[in-house]
């Protein structure tokens, strides 16, 4: 059981989060995009959208500090597990509820605003679900790890060696296994998430435009770099104007 | 010097009825879809007026274009990377629907499905955002031909700054009041600027300029929807699909400029008012030209990196570029060229933006010309005219707002030469002596003022529109030669050939359509469709006689 929770099925769900974000990009390019709905509803996503990303932000730091550098360099450093600990409480704590109250907003103004809600598919609320599950089950990790004080079962022991041995190609089941069972569920949820990461509209955190820093303000382009025009069917986008598209479109 | 060619337009106000065709054809033509039914990207305003979306020259609010900063330099007046990627989540300042309008449809079904009674079936307005019931209170033009300015004409932003000057004169003359006001329209499209703000705005780098032609697009494929460009462009010319989630923009028709043909816009123009040429500019001096410190010395910088495709060195510096012999033909035949540098008679929407904009506006000399007719005086007179430009100031400092930041004295000079033309052409049309002096009072000479006049009044089909094609080399590239032979189940998979009924390569419709057309323009009878080779066009049918092929053939019993 152990192996095929921690063993394959991180395989199983980078392998859909890598090919999946291949296929995505090559065969629907037109439809990686934010899909804002700010032209909609601006006055709560102002305060929602820039709570939750930069939450967000600050939380996968979190992760990638937590997970792949091991004990020892920190310990190195002369950063005691015990000041560790308090720090990632404390800000995982903080960047955790700002993403969660961010989210909670937009999933409020998803729900209550008309327009929002009806350009919401299928899609979206499925994502919705298992990003705020997954959200909720960190905090909640979080929440058990500062009631148990010092006492607190330490993570980097456990998850992190079992993360990073995963792409060494030689998965540290054990490790895994030996974490609580908080750990396990929150991981299990987070491997869905980037299991259906290429599929959703997250995508567009792959294409976080950084390189708009660094690129000249006009750009020109020429027409020969049109890849075929005219030789591949009609691109999706099209759809007849009316009021009935909404009843087709029932997503 | 990096010369470039550009694909440009040219309006002329002195023509333009309002009658909306331009927005309707160019609406049907691209954006009837869902997600860009609010999407004008041809809308033609009433001035005064606000504007669409809602005051949308009122940059302080919406912070589109660029400024110069402190040292002289250029900026997006939105904020430069670093903020705009901080406040990538939430835009600062992008418009909203109720900017714009919540667009809406009727239940037309109900009319027939209602079931028998004693009151008429009604369709009622049903928003397409929502689908649900609508209240209809905003729209594309609802202030159209100043419906609504005697409570909303103040609204307008141009208006806002005259009357905050309060020294100005036009302060007091501007009236909203029902016969003591004035109105013209204002056709706007993509302005294809040289130093586009939307493009500088773009994270993704997904706008783009094209090198052959200057035509601003948006790349569908790389437009990841983070919408800085509608706060980018202070003509607000960029609007969002809010279904497809992407930026989309007036294509300058590029699939049918291609082949040489005129722009949806252009070509159904009723007025007959649109332009259409080349331009070259060297490319080195755009940035340069953008930061020049006084708003008011923009246009005429503009204007000076415009350069002479008749120019010896310039042929040979576009020739290096790699520009084409016969686009530079074309460039000289420009009608564009011809009205902003040889006649400059044209003039930039907002060179303030500093976007460095390429559809120009020959202004309006009506509402003078008008004004003098109905005080009793001889209103092509020479004399008369040109006083009355002078004494009328109402139009002129709105016009200077529009078109030259404010320069007046420009405004006059061009509306100076327009009335000269009149006064001038009179003589000839009457039969009487020309009067040379008049031309030299603008500047122009007889020679001159009679091509200008050509180019205005006369307007031919072809002097309107001179549209180099794409080359045939790269024909493989052209959007409507969708012929290509490689794909499954094309035609080449059949080797049906140069043989048989449907061999060969189809005539693209739009080329089709075009010769059609030019076909019945210049024919004395009505319309033949023998250049329709056996098929009828009912496109092209104007309802005179009964086309060949109109009905399938009877049978002989």
């Amino acid at each position: 059981m152990s192996t095929v929770l921690w063993g394959v099925l991180p395989y199983l769900a980078l392998a859909l989060l890598i090919g999946g974000t291949i296929w995505r990009y090559r065969y629907d390019k037109f439809g990686w995009t934010t899909r804002s709905s700010q032209l909609y509803e601006s006055r709560l996503l102002r305060i929602g959208s820039p709570l939750f990303h930069f939450g967000a932000l600050v939380v996968v730091v979190g992760h990638v500090v937590g997970l792949l550098i091991p004990e020892s360099w920190t310990e190195k450093l002369g950063i005691s597990e015990h000041m560790y600990h308090g720090n990632a409480l404390f800000w995982g704590t903080i960047a955790g509820i700002c993403t969660l109250v961010g989210l909670g907003i937009l999933i409020y103004r998803r729900r209550t605003t008309g327009p929002v809600f009806m350009a919401t598919t299928t899609n979206d609320k499925v994502m919705y679900v298992v990003l705020t599950s997954a959200l909720c089950l960190g905090l909640w990790t979080t929440a058990l790890a500062i009631s148990a004080g010092s006492e607190a079962a330490n993570y980097r022991e456990t998850v992190s060696p079992w993360f990073r041995s995963l792409f060494y190609l030689n998965p540290d089941v054990d490790a895994m296994a030996a974490a609580p069972v908080q750990f396990h569920i929150h991981a299990l949820v987070g491997l869905l998430l980037f299991a259906i990461w290429p599929f959703t509209r997250l995508v567009h955190a792959f294409t976080a435009p950084l390189h708009y820093l660094f690129r000249p303000y006009i750009v020109y382009r020429s027409r020969d770099a049109r890849p075929h025009a005219g030789a591949r069917a009609a691109r999706p986008g099209w759809q007849p104007i009316g009021t009935h598209d909404r009843e087709r479109g029932a997503r | 010097m990096r010369v470039m060619a550009q694909m440009s337009m040219v309006m002329n106000l002195d023509k333009c009825i309002g009658c909306h065709t331009c927005s309707v054809t160019c609406k049907q033509a691209w954006t009837n879809r869902a997600g860009t039914e609010y999407v004008w990207f041809n809308n033609v305003e009433t001035r005064p007026g606000q504007g669409y979306p809602r005051q949308y020259e009122d940059q302080e609010k919406w912070r589109g274009g660029w400024e110069v900063g402190r040292h002289g330099q250029l900026r997006l007046k939105a904020g430069g990377r670093l903020k705009k990627l901080l406040t990538i989540f939430s835009s600062p300042v992008q418009p909203q629907l109720g900017d714009y309008y919540e667009p809406w449809t009727y239940d037309y079904q109900t009319l027939v499905d209602a079931p028998l009674g004693d009151d008429f079936p009604v369709a009622r307005p049903k928003s397409l955002i929502t689908g649900e019931d609508t209240k209809i209170t905003w729209s594309a033009n609802w202030d159209d031909n100043l419906g609504g300015a005697a409570q909303m004409g103040e609204l307008d932003p141009i208006i806002a700054k005259l009357r905050a000057d309060a020294s100005a004169e036009a302060n007091a003359k501007i009236k909203f009041e029902y016969e003591q006001t004035f109105m013209f329209y204002l056709p706007r499209i993509c302005e294809h600027c040289l130093n586009p703000a939307c493009m500088a705005s773009c994270p993704s780098g997904a706008i783009y300029k094209r090198e052959e032609d200057g035509i601003v697009l948006v790349d569908q494929d790389r437009c990841r929807g983070w919408r800085q460009c509608i706060t980018g462009c202070p003509y607000k010319k960029i609007y969002f699909n809010h279904k497809s989630g992407k930026a989309e923009k007036c294509t300058f028709c590029y699939p049918r400029v291609e082949v040489g043909l005129p722009t949806v816009c252009s070509e159904t123009c009723v007025g007959r008012l649109r332009y259409l040429g080349l331009v070259l500019y060297d490319a080195d001096r755009v940035t340069e030209v953008a930061a020049t410190a006084d708003d008011q010395a923009l246009y005429a910088k503009q204007l000076e990196i415009m350069l002479d495709p008749s120019d010896p060195e310039v042929i040979a510096a576009a020739r290096a570029q790699g520009i084409p012999d016969d686009w530079m033909e074309s460039a000289r035949r420009s009608p564009v060229y011809a009205l902003a540098k040889r006649f400059k008679v044209a003039l930039p929407l907002h060179p303030e933006y500093r976007t460095l904009p390429m559809v120009w506006y020959v202004p309006p000399l009506s509402p003078v010309v008008d004004l003098l007719k109905d005080q009793g005086h001889d209103a092509e007179a020479a004399g008369s005219l040109f006083g009355a430009i002078h004494e009328l100031r109402i139009p002129v400092e709105y016009l200077a707002e529009l078109f030259t930041a404010g320069d007046t004295a420009e405004i006059e000079r061009v509306l100076n030469r327009l009335a000269a033309m009149r006064s001038y052409m009179r003589d000839v049309s009457l039969g009487r002596d020309p009067d040379a002096s008049i031309p030299a009072f603008v500047g122009m000479g007889e020679e001159e003022v009679y091509d200008m006049y050509r180019l205005l009044a006369i307007a031919k089909y072809e002097e309107r529109y001179v549209i180099p094609t794409a080359h045939h080399e790269d024909a493989h590239n052209l959007e409507e030669m969708a012929c290509s032979l490689d794909f499954d189940e094309g035609p080449g998979m059949y080797e049906s050939g140069a043989f048989g009924e449907a061999s060969g390569v189809p005539t693209p419709v739009a080329v089709e359509t075009f010769h059609a057309l030019r076909d019945r323009q210049t024919a004395d009878t009505a319309a033949s469709s023998e250049s329709l080779r056996g098929r009828v066009n009912l496109l092209n049918w104007d309802g005179n006689g009964r086309p060949e092929g109109l009905f399938p053939a009877k049978e002989k019993s």
